[in-house]
């Protein structure tokens, strides 16, 4: 395979899966700004919304004031953003298409008709009460095509890198969701913490897990203590960060048995994973949650360089 | 051409009756209900439009991908003309294979005085770096797409022999799947000659010019200039179909006089580069230096018999327009025989009396750019304005030299699906050969249709649509 076919493989899934991530950050906020909450800056779920996908600075940039309708525009439609839905779907159709020879036509025809049908969509329509709508769109189109994917696509090399850019990406981002409020989940927060329920749900929310908590910890109860773990240390839950390292770990084994040759992103990848699957989470408090979620965005950064080195991504 | 001129008409003698080809789709056509070929055209669209069969349209902004339109009435030509209009077009390309070996050689024809020779040598599609070169089985052009266009029911001229990289072959293959999908009934009455080998001929054509001492199982791949190119749906969808690699000039390198792969492990070395870019990006280091398309050294490793390039470097000056007018002669001195299909009659402006009478009868010829492509840069006398007649006669008296001038044909028209119903337009064709250690052409072609009423523009890129060509089987 073509280095140049790994890289945009990888990338194709990091962008797929950054446009749904986007997409429900912009849910959440909505959500929330329609729950009446004491005190707060009308404007704050917005800007948080922002800051979680990692945009704040791109929009400030663009000198505009932070408004709903500012934001969604921006989240959705700008082209200038790296992370808005259409500079995702845009970037994962490019991709793909510069693949088409490695990719199946099911994946092809579900990206090319999300692209297709999003550039329909005219900023001025998407109306307030639209919003929804959309957003879980953008969402059921990224589920339809990862569906496409698993189901279609040969087990070969194409599939460890597209599934490689998919869980980095999603690591990624759930590192940078949590740091984006890490206070929220510090464990002083427990005492006391009824203020803090809408916050940790919200934060679920935006991980797509907030039900599922409630079947992980018996009592259903929501703590900081046991929000942090289930989003960094339980990989049951499909957006922990130890999830995402346990299937990055487990496809970089099954890349170096296809070559037949272990490389040293391997090396890194199984690093991260025992540190993730043997932690605990009084440790990670001890040493700073914080800290913990800024090493960990850097080390799965570093993980990607090292692997398009390793794979001589063009 | 005006409107009212009398232009041959492929389904329809002059009473009305279809002609013995046409019958059976004649009488179907009768029979289908009102709006039914609407439905049809809108299914196909969708159809384009979800497998993303489109073609980029350089200069136009935001919609810079675009379908070409596709019309659902197909074009049929029966065994006995397919028979006598392919071994007119073996002749053809063998003639022009010939002549391109030799004018990178000794130069046979120019010393026979049958071609000026400063028409090859100062030809900026003459490669001096091509000279005392041969490539494997001595051939040049190995994809070859031959314009036809019809007049009469026996009348067949070849308007440009495309010897460079010529596309559309994927509409070729995607116009018969489509109407596969949406007429099964039609091809029932029919014996319709298939076409979805195509690939692994091309496939086949790649593998048998190889380099001499190439390993026995030669590895190809597509070169293309990215995803921003007007034919890259062809170009994926190519490799595709054969199961090669499509690469970019940045996935490959030049390494001990031999051409390589970047490949996600060990460099694995090519033997056939299908190339979709021109001559001059091909090299950097012999072309232009500026090119990020090409490969640097990639024509060292070429000269040393270490890579094959199909179509070889140099090729342009066979389908260069003013040589055009010698073809006849080409064939004649290579293969001792006439020429089977006619050539369009062509004033060479740079010859005085030529262009004497080009500039005494602009309203009624069609003027070309010598080196021009796609339908820009030529003048259509017979539909263009007085203004604009006058502003080309400035152009041409400028810089004659580059043009050439032809009469305007009465094309021969199709019945084609319309806003009203079924009518004729005109068509051109486009068949498809390719040349390797034999020739092969593929039966049918790609037909090309101008949509609006009258006019003759088929290009796609002036809003010419396609359809699917039918050459029956006895």
């Amino acid at each position: 395979m073509l280095g140049r076919t790994a890289a945009s493989l990888f990338w194709m899934s990091r962008y797929q899966e950054r446009s749904q991530n986007t997409a429900r950050l912009l849910e959440v906020a909505y959500r929330i700004a329609m729950v009446p909450h004491t005190g707060a800056d009308e404007t704050e779920d917005w800007r948080n919304a922002l800051a979680c996908a990692g945009c704040e600075a791109g929009f400030r940039a663009k000198g505009g004031e932070v408004t709903p309708r500012t934001v969604i525009n921006y989240m959705i439609f700008d082209k200038d953003n790296p992370s808005s839905v259409r500079t995702c779907l845009e970037m994962a159709r490019n991709n793909a298409r510069s693949v088409r020879t490695g990719i199946t036509s099911d994946m092809w025809e579900s990206l090319n008709t999300t692209w297709i049908e999003f550039s329909d969509v005219k900023p001025q329509a998407l109306t307030h009460d639209r919003l929804p709508e959309f957003l879980a769109w953008v969402g059921q189109r990224a589920q339809q095509f990862r569906g496409a994917l698993l189901g279609t696509i040969l087990r070969d090399d194409g599939y460890y890198f597209s599934q490689l850019g998919h869980f980095v990406e999603r690591a990624d981002h759930t590192a940078r969701v949590l740091d984006t409020r890490y206070w929220i989940l510090l464990p002083d927060n427990d005492v006391g913490g009824t203020g803090h329920r809408y916050q940790w749900s919200s934060l679920l929310r935006a991980l797509s897990g907030l039900r599922s908590y409630r079947f992980a910890y018996p009592d259903a109860q929501l703590k900081a203590f046991n929000v942090a773990e289930f989003l960094i240390l339980r990989k049951e839950m499909p957006r922990s960060l130890a999830y995402c390292y346990d299937w990055i770990n487990g496809t970089m084994d099954d890349l170096t048995n296809y070559y037949g040759e272990r490389m040293p992103s391997a090396d890194l990848a199984a690093a991260i994973w025992s540190q993730l699957r043997d932690g605990q989470m009084r440790d990670i408090y001890s040493a700073g949650l914080h800290d913990f979620l800024v090493d960990f965005a850097a080390r799965n950064n570093a993980f990607s360089v090292r692997l398009a080195q390793d794979y001589n991504f063009a | 051409m005006s409107q009212e001129r009398a232009f041959f008409n492929e389904m329809l003698r002059e009473d009305g009756s279809a002609r013995p080809a046409y019958a059976r789709l004649a009488r179907w056509l009768d029979a289908q209900p009102v709006n039914f070929l609407n439905r049809k055209s809108r299914e196909a669209e969708t159809i384009f439009r979800r497998l993303g069969i489109t073609f980029a349209v350089y200069g136009a902004q935001e919609a810079t991908e675009r379908l070409i339109p596709f019309d659902p009435i197909p074009r049929i030509i029966s065994a006995a003309e397919w028979r006598r209009l392919s071994a007119g077009i073996d002749q053809r390309v063998r003639a022009l294979n010939a002549f391109l070996h030799d004018i990178y050689h000794r130069q046979e024809i120019v010393r026979a005085g049958r071609i000026p020779a400063e028409l090859i040598l100062q030809n900026e599609a003459f490669l001096p770096e091509m000279v005392g070169f041969s490539p494997a089985r001595k051939v040049y052009s190995h994809i070859i797409g031959t314009d036809l266009v019809r007049v009469g029911e026996n009348d067949f001229y070849v308007l440009e022999d495309n010897t460079r990289t010529p596309s559309g072959v994927s509409y070729m293959l995607e116009n018969r799947e489509t109407m596969m999908r949406l007429f099964p009934d039609l091809f029932q009455m029919h014996r319709v000659a298939p076409i979805e080998h195509y690939p692994d001929l091309l496939r086949q054509t790649l593998e048998s010019v190889a380099p001499e001492g190439a390993r026995k199982d030669p590895t190809i791949c597509i070169l293309t200039p990215g995803i921003y190119n007007s034919a890259y749906f062809e170009h994926a969808f190519l490799a595709d179909q054969m199961g090669v690699e499509l690469v970019e000039g940045r996935d490959l390198f030049v390494d001990a006089g031999r051409v390589w792969m970047r490949t996600t492990r060990q460099p694995k070395q090519v033997d056939v580069i299908y190339r979709r870019i021109d001559d001059a990006f091909l090299d950097p280091l012999t072309f232009r230096p500026e090119s990020m398309l090409g490969v640097p050294g990639l024509f060292d490793a070429y000269r040393a018999g270490n890579v094959t390039i199909c179509n070889a470097p140099g090729t342009g000056i066979a389908d260069d327009k003013a040589i055009y007018a010698y073809v006849p002669d080409i064939i004649e001195f290579y293969t001792g025989q006439k020429p089977l299909l006619n050539n369009v009659p062509t004033w060479t402006c740079s010859r005085p009396d030529d262009l004497a009478y080009v500039l005494d009868n602009l309203a009624d010829i069609v003027v070309k750019e010598v080196h021009g492509s796609g339908g820009y840069g030529m003048l259509i006398g017979p539909t263009a304005s007085k203004r604009e007649i006058a502003a080309f006669r400035d152009v041409l008296k400028a810089n004659p030299k580059n043009y050439i001038a032809q009469p305007t044909l009465a094309l021969s028209a199709c019945p084609t699906h319309v806003a009203s119903g079924v009518a004729p337009r005109h068509v051109d064709l486009r068949p498809f050969v390719l040349i390797g250690d034999q020739v092969r052409i593929t039966p049918g072609g790609l037909t090309r249709v101008a949509l609006k009423k009258g006019s003759l523009v088929v290009n796609s890129s002036q809003g010419g649509g396609t359809k699917d060509t039918w050459v029956l089987e006895d």
